[in-house]
């Protein structure tokens, strides 16, 4: 194949990579900004969505569309639902001590994670996308569904930025992540907020996972990458910042999708994983990260 | 990475002289002795424990799943009829998580803390290359049911065995004579970049070679992958076969996205059901894979002529003739491999029934009652079909079969015969001292 072609495909493949990555790490992000709480059981709440896109879309008969529309829908709140009590049961107990909620979502993690192979099982089981059209390029063909997870991701993100900048919910949001203690004084349920910012951390994970589970297939353990990758985007992005979230998720994916194709998977891993040793370094709150006061 | 648990020191297996001349004196003391009984259990009815080492979990538990199921079947059916050397033989399940270190403190753990008389059942390569010196530093017999080439190939330890399963190496070199002839002579290879893809990019080409077709390009894939159109463009144009043997929980999108790249215009494509053990071979975008090719060990879909052997044996583990468990078409299993664990088991009847087998005290003994074993005939111990075993290189030969995908089944349509897969020994285990 060309280098034109070649490099088309690793930026299309890239894309989409990016695209479910800054949906996912935006959650973690939004986390560990508004609540200062790294959330270890991100992935699982990323494979609980696949799993449950599974389940909802085979319960569901008729056209697979009407099954993974379903699936978009459901999937996201039951996976909330499970956040919020998780947030109740656990986090708030523990006063989201910063290192003791490190350890108890590591808990979770395991939790969640068995749970799956217990009632699910060890299988991959694949999810039949909406549609599966196939774009016809010279060169090669291409899954017509991997563009439009890049639109629907984009749309999701947009909406999210919204919300963030021109509502209410948003503004409380930013006013206890600019400083709790004060969002309390002036009255803002401070810890409603971080209910509704845990649950809605793991909504935005699932709504990835199920994105990309007809492409992929759903399995217990498909939470360990996409953990990984979005604290690497985390890091580099700037905990906490929308803007540094996306720009580090675009630029990890492409960056991962050229590399790989042109040398070698491994070569991306090291890359990307030097990008954050030299982020730490240097620029330790990330790229678009505030310094802490 | 840091070798931290000396999976690759080989030193560990390597001989002193003192040692070899050792186990020599102490061989033949053994058979100047005869009569010697050290310890009057005959008559114990205590069961004979086997463990099981069961990838439950990890990147392998679909696998798992399926073993324990075929030799709880295989161990019913042992204890059904008599047990071995009329004791009842009971199955101590541990989990090792598919990964290799976990599989080395498992085998200690059978070892020292069950007291199991063996080791039985793992199957991914890693894991049983991990595990091995283990059972070497243990004394404790091995029996794995992996296809990986690392047990014939000598180089791990006397007390590893694979008598219930071919090897890749013996796979790949009675099957490329029919790939040359049949699918086409310029091939690309797709395998996962570890142990068991390695057997497949190492002893393809020569195999290929042999025959008039070569290897034109060899793409190796990281396991824990999730998407794979990256790499398709690797893939020469003048390609006329691709080879691919991914495992793992990401092998249908691998499938899928081959189908997106390439549509209806393809190369032929050969694979090993490995990718798709324990997947419906119908599940959405799977259509590509209609008219392809794919090795099994032990076909999947009941085949017009089954033996009678072979009917039972799907019986008994309860699989339908779709090769799904009875009663959950969803449920699909891994046949290709699993009737190893069957066939194993009963290997390991025979043998410990040649050795007088009496407790852990006699284990070097059914290390050396095994090596001692030559054919298995075709019947309910062994289904497969017949199989002949190195005892030097502590590895069995049998047959291959060639199916082809259509009308949403696989149909058996080649079955290679055993001297196609035979192959010069790169050493001999019985040499080592026990």
């Amino acid at each position: 194949m060309h280098f034109g072609p070649h490099l088309l495909l690793a930026a299309l493949e890239g894309l989409v990579t990016s695209a479910v990555l800054a949906l996912t790490a935006l959650g973690l992000s939004l986390v560990f900004g508004v609540m200062r709480v790294v959330n270890v059981a991100h992935g699982e709440f990323f494979m609980l969505g696949a799993v449950l896109a599974w389940a909802i879309s085979t319960a569901i008969p008729g056209h697979p569309t009407v099954g993974f529309l379903a699936a978009l829908v459901i999937a996201p709140l039951i996976v909330g639902a499970i956040a919020l009590v998780a947030e109740r049961l656990v986090l708030r107990r523990l006063n989201y001590n910063p290192e003791a909620t490190i350890v108890a979502t590591i808990g979770m993690l395991y939790i969640i994670q068995q749970l799956a192979l217990s009632f699910y099982g060890p299988e991959a089981r694949p999810v039949e996308p909406p549609f599966s059209y196939r774009i016809l390029l010279p060169w090669f063909g291409y899954s017509g569904y991997k563009l439009s997870i890049i639109a629907a991701s984009a749309l999701l993100l947009v909406l999210t930025w919204l919300v963030l900048t021109h509502t209410k919910i948003g503004l409380i949001m930013r006013a206890t992540q600019y400083d709790s203690e004060t969002a309390q004084a002036f009255g803002i349920p401070v810890d409603r907020v971080y209910a509704g910012v845990f649950a809605l951390g793991a909504m935005l994970a699932a709504i990835a996972a199920v994105l990309i589970v007809p492409i992929s297939q759903a399995h217990y353990l498909m939470g360990q990458d996409p953990l990984l990758l979005s604290f690497i985007v985390v890091i580099i992005g700037g905990l906490g910042s929308l803007r540094g979230t996306v720009v580090a998720a675009v630029l990890i994916g492409l960056s991962d999708g050229i590399i790989s194709v042109f040398f070698s998977p491994t070569l991306a891993k090291i890359i990307a994983t030097m990008l954050v040793a030299m982020v730490l370094v240097f620029r330790p709150q990330g790229l678009f990260g505030q310094a802490s006061r | 990475m840091t070798d931290k648990n000396g999976f690759f020191d080989l030193s560990k297996s390597t001989l002193s002289r003192r040692t070899a001349l050792k186990g020599l004196a102490a061989g033949a003391g053994l058979t100047l002795a005869p009569g010697f009984v050290r310890y009057s259990q005959a008559q114990s009815s205590a069961p004979i424990k086997i463990g099981f080492q069961s990838h439950r979990t990890g990147i392998g538990a679909a696998y798992g799943r399926w073993y324990e199921k075929t030799s709880a079947a295989a161990v019913k059916a042992i204890n059904d009829a008599g047990g071995i050397n009329g004791r009842p033989v009971e199955l101590v399940i541990e989990d090792d998580g598919t990964d290799p270190g976990r599989g080395a403190e498992v085998v200690g753990k059978f070892a020292t803390q069950h007291k199991t008389d063996i080791v039985f059942g793992t199957l991914f390569s890693h894991v049983v290359i991990g595990s091995a010196p283990a059972a070497g530093e243990n004394k404790i017999p091995y029996f794995v049911v992996s296809e990986g080439h690392h047990v014939a190939s000598t180089k791990l330890n006397r007390y590893v065995f694979q008598p219930g399963i071919t090897d890749v190496k013996s796979q790949i070199q009675s099957m490329a004579p029919w790939i040359a002839a049949n699918a086409g002579k310029k091939v690309t290879q797709i395998f996962p970049d570890f142990a068991f893809g390695y057997d497949h990019r190492d002893y393809l080409p020569p195999a290929l070679k042999a025959q008039g077709a070569e290897v034109i390009a060899q793409i190796a894939i990281p396991p824990t992958e999730s998407s794979f159109t990256k790499y398709f463009p690797q893939i020469p144009a003048e390609t006329e076969v691709i080879y691919h043997v991914m495992v793992g929980p990401a092998v249908l999108t691998f499938v899928k996205e081959l189908g997106e790249f390439y549509g209806s215009n393809r190369p032929q494509l050969f694979g090993f059901i490995d990718s798709l053990e324990a997947t419906d071979i119908n599940s959405p975008g799977l259509e590509f894979l209609d008219g392809s090719h794919f090795w099994e060990g032990s076909p999947r879909y009941a085949q017009a002529n089954d033996s009678a052997a072979q009917k039972a044996y799907r019986a008994a583990v309860g699989i339908d003739d779709n090769g799904a468990a009875v009663g959950d078409p969803k449920d699909v299993s891994t046949a290709a491999h699993m009737f190893g664990c069957w066939e194993t088991l009963y290997v390991v009847k025979k043998a410990m029934e040649d050795a007088g087998y009496k407790g852990p005290e006699d284990r070097a003994k059914l290390v050396e009652a095994t090596e001692a074993l030559t054919e298995f005939a075709e019947g309910p111990e062994h289904p497969q079909g017949p199989k002949t075993f190195n005892g030097k290189i502590h590895q069995c030969f049998g047959i291959q079969n060639i199916s082809k995908v259509e009308g949403g089944r696989l149909n058996v349509v080649h079955k290679t015969k055993i001297e196609d897969g035979l192959y010069e020994a790169e050493g001999d285990y019985t040499t080592q001292a026990l």
